[in-house]
Order: structure tokens, then C-alpha cells, then sequence
């Protein structure tokens, strides 16, 4: 039973079933169907990586319109620090703030200011006796979830805070009931400004037994359009950044792990670099380090799905932007150096064996068995025209039983006037989902 | 013999670049089967330091992992020059690795031990000049 909700979106007009998204697939969920692709709900990780190749700009990263929720009393923006990086020749964060509140909402709460936060947290964190080394960042959704899915051993590895945009939802909250009483809970509504869509399913799904408190995920591109009307540079902002470099740091890969202020550190980036690097922790194969930070897009969150700029220009322009910072606004009192209760989630969704061909382990033999027969028998030029990322994806569809009534064949063998699956001797055990 | 899955791979010898491929791929594979995660993570741990010992020692050699309903076992077999002192070889920290390997982050003498920890029974044939087989089983 699957009941996580993605937050990737075909448009099935624009879709030509060319199978670029699932040959870049990096679980290999996407499937060519009826010259459509599908994605396997149970396998997707929201990385973004078939919004980001398909040539007919048919896969969307879901979000929603800003306008749509102009019904809450107070509307709270958290800008991603990744939002400052894509505007040309800014220097000044409070001319974004300032824009933010021009564009209609009523406070504006930094998600770099929770940064540096939970950077502090973490510090105290990685201080604590017998918890498991390296501690790996928790703050991508994309890789929390890959590891929930693909590498249950290194659950305890994740860091138990939770990610700074959700620190700030709950700051941003307490504020605004602190300094307007008369407001509902149900009147307050917060606003992520977000560069990726993984970010939009941690919202929709939470994590563990944690719920976001996040009301609305809008895209940082509609944001952005809506802000270049209105900002301007030579008037004076009335709000001013509560974040330091460390805080906007965030927005690039490395920057969360520069904040520990401790060199024992990995920091990785793109989704395979990622995979590579769970791997390597996990057969002990690494240098020993306290922290390790991993970003599923190239560049950390200013590469994700839904920023305008290039990451590397977009990294570029953070330079300038923290150049005249502190280092940090957020230091924590020396009488509160402990984690508080509530920004602790040290749940996590259970594991699934995604990848399982059968509950029975003599079944899932037998079919392993049957996939690297069929396999040696495919050209393995994985050219995914039968709709399947790569020959052994294909089959193992077939032994699976996903492939109904022939629908998909390998071109090649068929131009050879061959056809190992035709003679019925693969008759698939379907599996129940 | 019970019915059984075999999975066949050759290592490159002196590429260090592609060394530990057969891990990854082997832990895949067994994810599949639905085993559990220790498991996998046991096998994956001898597997790969075999793999890095073939690479650094012997030219490369092969590995062959059986599976069956109880047991998973590991064959890796060189033509390596073989293991002089067995006994000496399995103590924590020795190593005859070259500073070359050693600069690149092997060669700390833990590869043997820790397959032998990871795994429930392990038998080393050798003969000096002529390789080594190493036989490794773990129990499902």
C-alpha cells in the first residue's frame, strides 16, 4: 500500500514517450507506458532529476499559487536562502524582505535564521556520547528519504532536528501569536518560498510521526516573477535580515557543513555523488568524519527544480550578497545549550524494502533466477525503447508480471525475429502493491 | 546440493577506481531477495574488502556469491602471490601493502579481520605463488 504523496507532475499532453526521464531515473521508477511516462509511487524520491532532463517540459514540480490562499488572516513568507541568490546585483537581503511584504504577505520569518539555529543544535548534537558517527544531515528531504528506502542501516545516522524550514514554521508561528493574540491558529498561515519539490512531499507527508508546520508551498519562481515588480533598490526596507553568512550559507552545498565550525566533514552533491557516498558509509569505507552533508541536486538547493538561476551563478551571487554579514545572528544564550524538545524528530517513516521480488525469499530466488536468464538473452544496449530504463529493468518487469499481454517488447530482438517472451515460458507472479 | 542463485563477478586488478562495483551490486541484488538489512550489510562489508584485498594484492580475481535458502556464501579466488603467514595475516593492523596503496587510504590491515568478523564462518586457502581462496559464509 502506497500512501506517500508525491509532489512530480506529468503533463500527459506535452509527454512523447521518449524515455529520456527514465533512463535518468535514479531509482528507476519511470516506466514508458502507452507512449506515457509512469512513475512507481513506492520508488520515486522527488529528486527532481525528470523535471530537469525532459526535452518537452513535461514533468512539472507541484506547488501552489500564492494567490489561491489569500484567505488566511496572516500570511507568513519563509524564504529559502537559496531565494537571495537569484537576483542580479543584489546586495542586500532586506530589499528581498522588503519585497516579500510588498507582494502581500503580513511578516516575513528568514529560513536561514533557523539555520543557524539548528547549525547550533547540531554542534551541540555531534557533542553527545553515544550517538552514531558520521551524523548525516536531515535537512534534504530527497536524501532522507533514499536512505529511509534504500539504506535502513544508516537511519540512526540521520540528525534528529528538524530541517530549518520547519524550525522556522514554528517560530514564525509562535511570533505571530505573540504579537497579535487576537489571531486564530487557523488565521496564521505559513509560506515556504521553495526551491525544490522534495520539499513540497516532506510537507504533504512529514516525516515519521512529525507533521510539517508548513501551511503552503509556493514555487521560488512565481515568487520571484512576482517580486521583480516590486522591489527596488533605492528605497529604504523596513525589515531588516535576522541571518548571518552561516544562515544564508545553507544555500549551497558545504555551507550547512562549514557551520559546525569543524573541519571533520563531508559535503557531497547531485543524487549519484549522494548514493555513492550511502554507499561508502555503509560498508565503512570512509574517512572518519562527524558530519556528513548531503544535497541531491548539483550545487545544494540553489540547484533545485524550482530556482530560476544556474546554481553556480546563483552560489556566486550569495558571495556578494554575505560578504557584508556577521557571521551568525543566532547564537544561542549560554543557559539555553540544549536541544529543545520540540525541534527534535528522531522518528522516521518504516522501511520498505522497495526493490523486494517477493515476500517469500525461495519465491524471490526463483525470480531472480528467471531475470538473469531473461537478461542474458536481451542485447543489453539498454536503449529503454520497451519503456524500461535498462534490459535488466526489463526483465525483471517481465518476470514481475508488469507487462500485460506483451504490450512492451524489445525492439531489437524483435527485428531479429525473436522473442523470448512470447512462447509463455515467463509466465510472471503478480505481485500485490 | 539445494537449489541455489549464483552471482559471478571479476575484479579489475590495480584499478582502484572500480574497486568495491561488485559490493554495490551484489548489496542491490540482495536487496531484492528481501533480505534483511543486516544481512545485506554483513555480506556487503566482506565482499568489498575482499574485493579491495584483490585489487591491491593479487591482479584482481574473481568473486562468486551463493545464495541459498539458509546461507549466503562468498568465494573469492586469485592468482595472487599468495598469503605467506595466515595467522600473522589475520592479526588487527598487519598489512604488507605498499605506500602507494597506503597514500590512497588502504593498507590499514583490517581487511581480513573484518571479514572475519562480519562473517559466521571463513576459511583462507593459500599457497605462496600459486593464490589465494577465500571461503566465506554467512548465515541466513
Amino acid at each position: 500500500m502506497n500512501t506517500y504523496k508525491h509532489s512530480v507532475v506529468l503533463d500527459v499532453a506535452k509527454c512523447t514517450g521518449c524515455t529520456s526521464c527514465a533512463r535518468h531515473c535514479p531509482t528507476e521508477a519511470i516506466r514508458i507506458i502507452d507512449g506515457r511516462a509512469q512513475i512507481n509511487t513506492d520508488r520515486c524520491i522527488d529528486c527532481g532529476e525528470c523535471i530537469r532532463i525532459c526535452p518537452q517540459k513535461a514533468k512539472k514540480a507541484m506547488s501552489s499559487k500564492f494567490e489561491h490562499y489569500l484567505h488566511y488572516k496572516w500570511k507568513i513568507a519563509l524564504p529559502a536562502p537559496s531565494l537571495f541568490g537569484q537576483f542580479d546585483g543584489l546586495d542586500d537581503v532586506d530589499t528581498v524582505l522588503q519585497g516579500l511584504l510588498d507582494i502581500g504577505f503580513d511578516d516575513v520569518y528568514e529560513v536561514s535564521k533557523a539555520a543557524e539555529l539548528v547549525s547550533s543544535y547540531t554542534r551541540i548534537y555531534l557533542k553527545t556520547e553515544g550517538i552514531k558517527k558520521p551524523v548525516i544531515s536531515s535537512a534534504c528531504p530527497v536524501i532522507s528519504r533514499l536512505i529511509s528506502l534504500r539504506f535502513p542501516y544508516l537511519k540512526e545516522n540521520l540528525l534528529p532536528i528538524l530541517p530549518p524550514m520547519e524550525i522556522a514554521a514554528i517560530q514564525a508561528k509562535a511570533k505571530a501569536k505573540r504579537e497579535h493574540p487576537e489571531l486564530k491558529d487557523e488565521e496564521i498561515g505559513t509560506f515556504f518560498i521553495s526551491p525544490c519539490a522534495a520539499k513540497v512531499s516532506y510537507i504533504r507527508n512529514g516525516w515519521g510521526e512529525y507533521k510539517s508546520n508548513v501551511d503552503v508551498v509556493v514555487s521560488m519562481s512565481d515568487i520571484y516573477f512576482m517580486l521583480i515588480g516590486v522591489m527596488k533598490r533605492d528605497s529604504i526596507p523596513t525589515v531588516s535580515s535576522e541571518s548571518g553568512m552561516i544562515g544564508v550559507g545553507w544555500a549551497s552545498s558545504g555551507g550547512e557543513s562549514s557551520s559546525i565550525l569543524n573541519d571533520s566533514y563531508l559535503a557531497a552533491d547531485g543524487i549519484k555523488n549522494c548514493n555513492n557516498v550511502l554507499d561508502s558509509i555503509e560498508n565503512g569505507n570512509i574517512p572518519q568524519v562527524e558530519f556528513v552533508e548531503l544535497n541531491a541536486c548539483i550545487g545544494g538547493c540553489v540547484g533545485g527544480v524550482m530556482t530560476i538561476e544556474n546554481p553556480f551563478i546563483a552560489k556566486t551571487r550569495l558571495q556578494t550578497v554575505r560578504r557584508y554579514m556577521p557571521v551568525c545572528k543566532n547564537f544561542l544564550p549560554a543557559d539555553k545549550n540544549f536541544i529543545p524538545d520540540d525541534y527534535i524528530n528522531d522518528t522516521s517513516p518504516d522501511y520498505t524494502p522497495i526493490s523486494r521480488l517477493s515476500e517469500n525469499m525461495a519465491e524471490s530466488m526463483r525470480m531472480m533466477s528467471k531475470i538473469q536468464k531473461l537478461r542474458s538473452e536481451l542485447p543489453g544496449i539498454d536503449c529503454a525503447a520497451c519503456g524500461s530504463p535498462t534490459c535488466r529493468a526489463f526483465a525483471e518487469d517481465n518476470v514481475r508480471g508488469l507487462i500485460k499481454n506483451g504490450e512492451r517488447q524489445c525492439i531489437v530482438l524483435r527485428q531479429m525475429g525473436y522473442d523470448p517472451f512470447d512462447t509463455g515460458k515467463t509466465e510472471g507472479t503478480n505481485e500485490s502493491k | 546440493m539445494s537449489e541455489h542463485l549464483a552471482f559471478h563477478f571479476d575484479v579489475d586488478g590495480e584499478n582502484f577506481v572500480s574497486a568495491g562495483q561488485a559490493s554495490v551490486q551484489i548489496k542491490k541484488n540482495l536487496r531484492q531477495l528481501g533480505l534483511p538489512p543486516e544481512t545485506i550489510r554483513r555480506v556487503s562489508i566482506a565482499m568489498y574488502e575482499g574485493e579491495i584485498n584483490m585489487v591491491i594484492h593479487a591482479n584482481g580475481g574473481s568473486a562468486d556469491v551463493l545464495v541459498y535458502e539458509d546461507k549466503i556464501v562468498i568465494i573469492l579466488d586469485d592468482k595472487g602471490p599468495g598469503i605467506k603467514d595466515i595467522e600473522q595475516a589475520m592479526q588487527e593492523g598487519f598489512s604488507t601493502a605498499t605506500d602507494r596503496v597506503r597514500a590512497l587510504g588502504f593498507g590499514a590491515g583490517m581487511g581480513l579481520p573484518n571479514m572475519k568478523h562480519y562473517t559466521d564462518e571463513m576459511t583462507i586457502e593459500s599457497t605462496v605463488g600459486v593464490g589465494t581462496k577465500i571461503t566465506m559464509q554467512v548465515n541466513l
